[in-house]
Parts: C-alpha cells; structure tokens; sequence
C-alpha cells in the first residue's frame, strides 16, 4: 500500500519538474511584454528599458526559470504586474472561490447521483433503469458551457432566481449574511455542475450494485430472510459506496477544467476567470503560477483516487 | 469463372445459382450491415443519422454560395433587428451581421474543426494505444509515463497559452493544437483492448510463425478490435464539437472574423444581448444541442451493434 503510494510520487516528481519548465518557457514566448498596457505616448522608453531591467526580463531564459524556481521554494511566486500585489496573495483569495465551488457541486453530484444510480440497479433493465439511462446519456452529451449559458439565461435572467455575477452581494452584512450571500452566489452554477455532472457516477454505481446483487452475501441475507430494503441498506449500499469514493478524486480534475467556463459564465472570481484575465494582460507570474497549481492539483486528485482505489480494491497495489 | 467452373464439376448454372445464394443467406452478415440493420429497427437512430447527415450536407452546400467577408461587413442600420424583418429571417447581432447566414457557416467551420480533430486525435489516440499495448515491458511503461504526463496538463489552459502564443492561426493549427490534448482517452481505451488481445492464441501463433510485429498490430489485432474503434470515434466526434465550440465561446477558438458556432454562443456574454437579443446566440445553443445528441445516439447505437447481445436489428432479419 505505502509502496504504491510512494512509486506514484516518485514519478509525480518529474512530471512537476518538466510542467514548470514547459509552463516557462510557453509563458516567455507568449508576444507582448507585461508592461505593454501600460504604455502611452507620453512614456518614457528608458524607464521602461529600467521596468524590464529591474524585473531580470532580459535575463538569459535559463537564469529567469533558476531565480524562479528559487523564489517558488521561498512560497513567494513574484508580483502579478496587473494587480500590483503577490501573486499568492491574488490567487490565495480567488482559490478560496473556486474550492467552494468545487466542493458544493462535488457534494451536489453526490446527492443527485447516488439515489439515481441506487434506483436504476434496483430497477434493472425496467422503465426506472431506462429513463436514468436516457439522462445520463443527454446530460453527457451536451457540452458544458451551453448549459451554462442557457441555465444563467433562465434562472438568472427570465426567471432572475439567482444572481448572475459576482461572489457575494455588496450590500449583505458581515457574518452569517455575507456567508449566505456566498452560498447563494454559488447555487446555480453548483447545481447545474452536478445535474450535468452524474453520469461517471452514476454508471459506477449501477453496475458495483448489479454485481453485489448477484453476489453470494446478499443470496445469504435473502435466505436469512432480511428484508429487501435492509439488504440494499446495510448490505449493497455500503459495499458499493467505497469504490464510489474513489471518484471523489478525479472529480477535481473535471471541475478544474470547467472551473474556466464556470466562472467566465457567471462572471464569479474565481482561478479560471483570473487566469483568462492573466492572458489577456500578459500577466506571466500569474499564468504560470496558475497552471502549475492546476497541473499539481490534477496530479493529487489522480493520485487520491488511486489511493482510495488500492484500499479497496488489492489487486491494483505493487507488490 | 462460371464455364470455368463448369468445366470441372457437373454443377448445373441454376445449382450454384442456388447455392451461392444459400451460403450468403447463412454467413455472418458484414460488419456495415448489421449496423444498418441496427439503424433500421431503431427509428429515433434513423431519425439523428438523417439529421446529423443532412445537417452537415445542407451546411457545407449552402456556405458555398455565401460570401463570408462580405457576411461579415458591419451593417449599422440592421443592428440588432428582430427575426424576420429586412429579409433576415434570423435577425441580426449587433453589427447589423446576419445571424442565419454566421449560422451557416459557423457550422460548417464547427463541423469540419470537429471532422478533423477526430480524425487526426484518434489516428494518433489508435496507434498509441496499439503499440503501447502491443509491446508490454518498457516501451509500455515509457509510453504510459508521457500518458500520465499529459493527463496531468490542465488542458483548457495549456490550449488557451498555445493559442496566444501562434500569431496568425487558423482552422488547421487551431485543429492541431486541439489534437496534442484529445488523444489521451482514446489511446487508453484502446492499449487496455489490445493488452488482452495480444494474449489470445491468435496473435501467439502470428508470432511463432514470424510475422513482424507491425502487421500483428495492424494487420490482426486491429481489425479484430475496429468495432470498439469505430464507437470510439463518433463518440468522441460529439465530444469535439463541444471542444471547438467551447474554446471559441471563451474566445480562444477561431478568430472572430471567421463565424463559429462558439462564437456565436459568445454574444450571449452581453447582458443586454442574452435577454433581450435572445436571437444573436440562442440558435446557436440549441444547434450545438441538437447535434450533440444526435451524433451520440448515432455513437450509441454503433455501439450496441457492436455488442451482439444487445443488438434489436437481428430479430427482425
């Protein structure tokens, strides 16, 4: 078990290495300098030769990457030129944005789709299976951001149920106000991640539970004479729930992904929405800094499901 | 052939007549035809093939005879108007630009972003995935590393920074940038196929007997998994239209003088647009959705054909 988990951060080591300096070297060779917004006629090309100096811009690429890479393991990231403030300060408070988001509509797809996978096995190959199976298929189907716009469209704009930007409403009261102005700004994105989102679920958790069904235990407890209902409760329910779990990780990886769309929809300030502002200013310590953490989170929700994984399932562990 | 034949053997010409036709009656229908056979006996499948097909025939015909610089031209006085006044049966977005004509070809340069995605990510995604599985031991394990790796790439992102950085791209660079990031499923899909074919007696039996090892993979072990590889395909056929779209939408997809169906969806970004210019972006959406589903479902019923047991054309053969 520890071996396993220890291989894979062995190999996780290099990855990390080669993604900074891939991630560097793309930011360097991005046109434009970070000064060139700032620029108006009546600037004076010395200073900026002094700006460029000054931030070790025309250094060669290998010295720039080293006095990064050093400053990365001080925790100090650089100044994001746009906003004028540390880079890990900038991010740090728009992280905490996108992981709530995140975890609301990973706690969300959960809730949709545990019942929905339960209920469609329970079913087997009848009318409940059918119309989860049917669901799945067009939820998966559609590509995310359409559902985004056309979910902010109705309940944000026809029906105006939700707010449509933003992370909090200016006006709410400190304390339990601000909190459930959060939660409100975040609902309807969260819910239509997870309405949209089951069908890894979902298709897991059907066929975990049609196999426990046909499993010797459960024939024990229905000879036993344990009702129907405690059978999938204590019995099924539990067993198929760890392997569940495990999806819990590459979740991430998808939400991350989406987090992008997400939240250049609802205009919400999270990770994705200041990495596209990063680009379009040229804000490299930004851009790389952003997808270095995406990269690295990717790599530990892999490697959590992994882990979860190896427990439950023996066969998957390196002897 | 047939006096040849007859030569030979005292098969008269209505004998064999006869029984050729009762030895095509009896072998295994082609792999072509059961999926039509497939198609007929599900009508909502006909339905989407016919959609989707005609959709895409109807597309690249018609943006033939639309000039797409001149569609493109600012129109002041046509700003914003409602569908059906003007002769725009559409309406038209805020540079007086005709919505269904930016349909149109937004579409076809959708379809065909899309068209050529799959084939390049796939053609890429197989061979990878054949040779990875092939050839177990080191090459697998090197092969599987630069797999991980790029499962690692926040891909939205690296696609953004690549387009940024390309000064003057178009459809096929944008299709190549999009085609380092979407071979990863596909080749999975395929190397853990292969790894449990290549220890059938088959391919052990090829090797005993000599055969190179790129006509095992190409030559035998693929066709012998071409139905998983055909599924594959339309899926993820639907799944790249959703990719160009995407981007587009975003603004790091096609340049905006070059209509796309993302970048039609991106009009919905203006408030005063998404509510009361419903018409600039909502057919777009709902064209994307169409042929999502239908594409899919075409992708669903392939692969139902490819599974014998869960075939429904047989029983009315």
């Amino acid at each position: 078990m520890w071996k396993t988990v220890l291989r894979r951060i062995m190999i996780m080591i290099p990855e990390v290495i080669i993604l900074s300096l891939l991630v560097f070297l793309l930011a360097k060779a991005m046109p434009g300098d970070p000064f060139t917004g700032s620029i108006n006629p009546k600037s004076d090309p010395a200073q900026l030769h002094h700006l460029m100096e000054m931030n070790g811009l025309y250094d060669p690429w290998y010295q720039q990457y080293w006095n990064w890479v050093v400053h990365l393991f001080h925790g100090n990231l650089g100044n994001s030129y746009q906003y004028q403030e540390p880079v890990t300060r900038l991010i740090g408070s728009r992280a905490v944005n996108t992981i709530w988001l995140a975890l609301l509509t990973t706690v969300l797809t959960y809730c949709f789709a545990l019942p929905m996978g339960m209920f469609a096995a329970k079913h087997e190959g009848k009318l409940p299976d059918n119309i989860v199976r049917i669901y799945t298929y067009v939820t998966y189907s559609i590509p995310f951001f359409v559902v985004l716009v056309i979910g902010i469209w109705i309940f944000g704009y026809v029906l105006g149920w939700f707010p449509t930007t933003g992370s909090v409403s200016a006006t709410a009261n400190p304390g339990l106000p601000t909190a459930g102005s959060h939660l409100y700004h975040i609902l309807l994105p969260s819910i239509l991640g997870a309405l949209f989102g089951t069908v890894n679920v979902v298709q897991y958790l059907r066929s975990e539970v049609i196999d426990a069904k046909r499993s010797d235990y459960v024939r024990t407890a229905r000879s036993k004479g344990v009702p129907e209902k405690d059978i999938y409760k204590h019995h099924i329910f539990r067993n198929s729930l760890l392997p569940i779990a495990a999806f819990a990780g590459y979740s991430i990886t998808g939400l991350l992904n989406g987090s992008i769309f997400t939240e250049t929809v609802f205009s919400y300030p999270g990770m994705g929405l200041l990495f596209i502002n990063s680009i379009n200013y040229r804000d490299y310590t930004v851009i790389t800094a952003l997808v270095l953490i995406y990269g690295i989170l990717n790599l530990l929700g892999t490697l959590l499901s992994d882990i979860i994984l190896s427990i439950v399932d023996p066969r998957i562990r390196i002897e | 052939m047939e006096e040849n034949l007859n030569k030979h053997s005292n098969i008269s010409a209505a004998d064999l007549d006869r029984l050729t036709k009762e030895a095509s009656e009896e072998a295994t229908p082609s792999s072509a035809k059961i999926v039509w056979n497939e198609f007929k006996a599900d009508r909502p499948a006909f339905i989407a093939l016919f959609i989707v097909v005609g959709f895409i025939l109807f597309v690249m015909i018609a943006s033939l005879f639309i000039n797409t610089p001149k569609m493109m031209e600012t129109n002041i006085m046509n700003y914003n108007i409602s569908p059906g006044t003007n002769g725009y049966t559409l309406g038209a977005d805020a540079g007086g630009r005709s919505i269904a004509q930016q349909l149109i070809v937004g579409s076809r340069n959708s379809i065909g972003i899309a068209i050529g995605l799959t084939i390049i990510s796939s053609t890429f995604g197989i061979c990878w995935g054949l040779i990875s599985g092939y050839f177990s031991g080191y090459i697998d394990w090197g092969m599987q590393r630069v797999y991980d790796f790029m499962m690692m790439l926040p891909m939205t992102m690296m696609i953004i920074v690549l387009v940024t950085i390309i000064k003057n791209y178009n459809a096929v660079s944008l299709t190549l940038i999009f085609s380092i990031f979407y071979w990863e499923g596909t080749s999975r899909l395929i190397r853990s196929r292969t790894l449990s074919e290549s220890e059938k007696d088959y391919v052990a039996a090829s090797k005993t007997s000599g055969t190179s090892s790129l006509k095992i993979i190409f030559r035998e072990i693929m066709p012998n998994i071409s139905s998983l590889i055909i599924v594959d395909t339309t899926l993820s056929f639907a799944e790249n239209i959703g990719v160009e779209t995407g981007l587009s939408y975003l603004g790091f997809g096609l340049p905006i003088q070059t209509p796309s169906l993302g970048t039609l969806i991106a009009n919905a970004n203006d408030p005063n647009n998404i509510t009361e210019y419903w018409w600039t972006w909502l057919p777009a959406a709902l064209l994307i959705i169409v042929l999502c589903l239908s594409i899919s479902y075409i992708g669903q019923v392939v692969r139902r054909s490819a599974d014998a047991s869960q075939r429904q054309g047989d029983a009315e053969q």
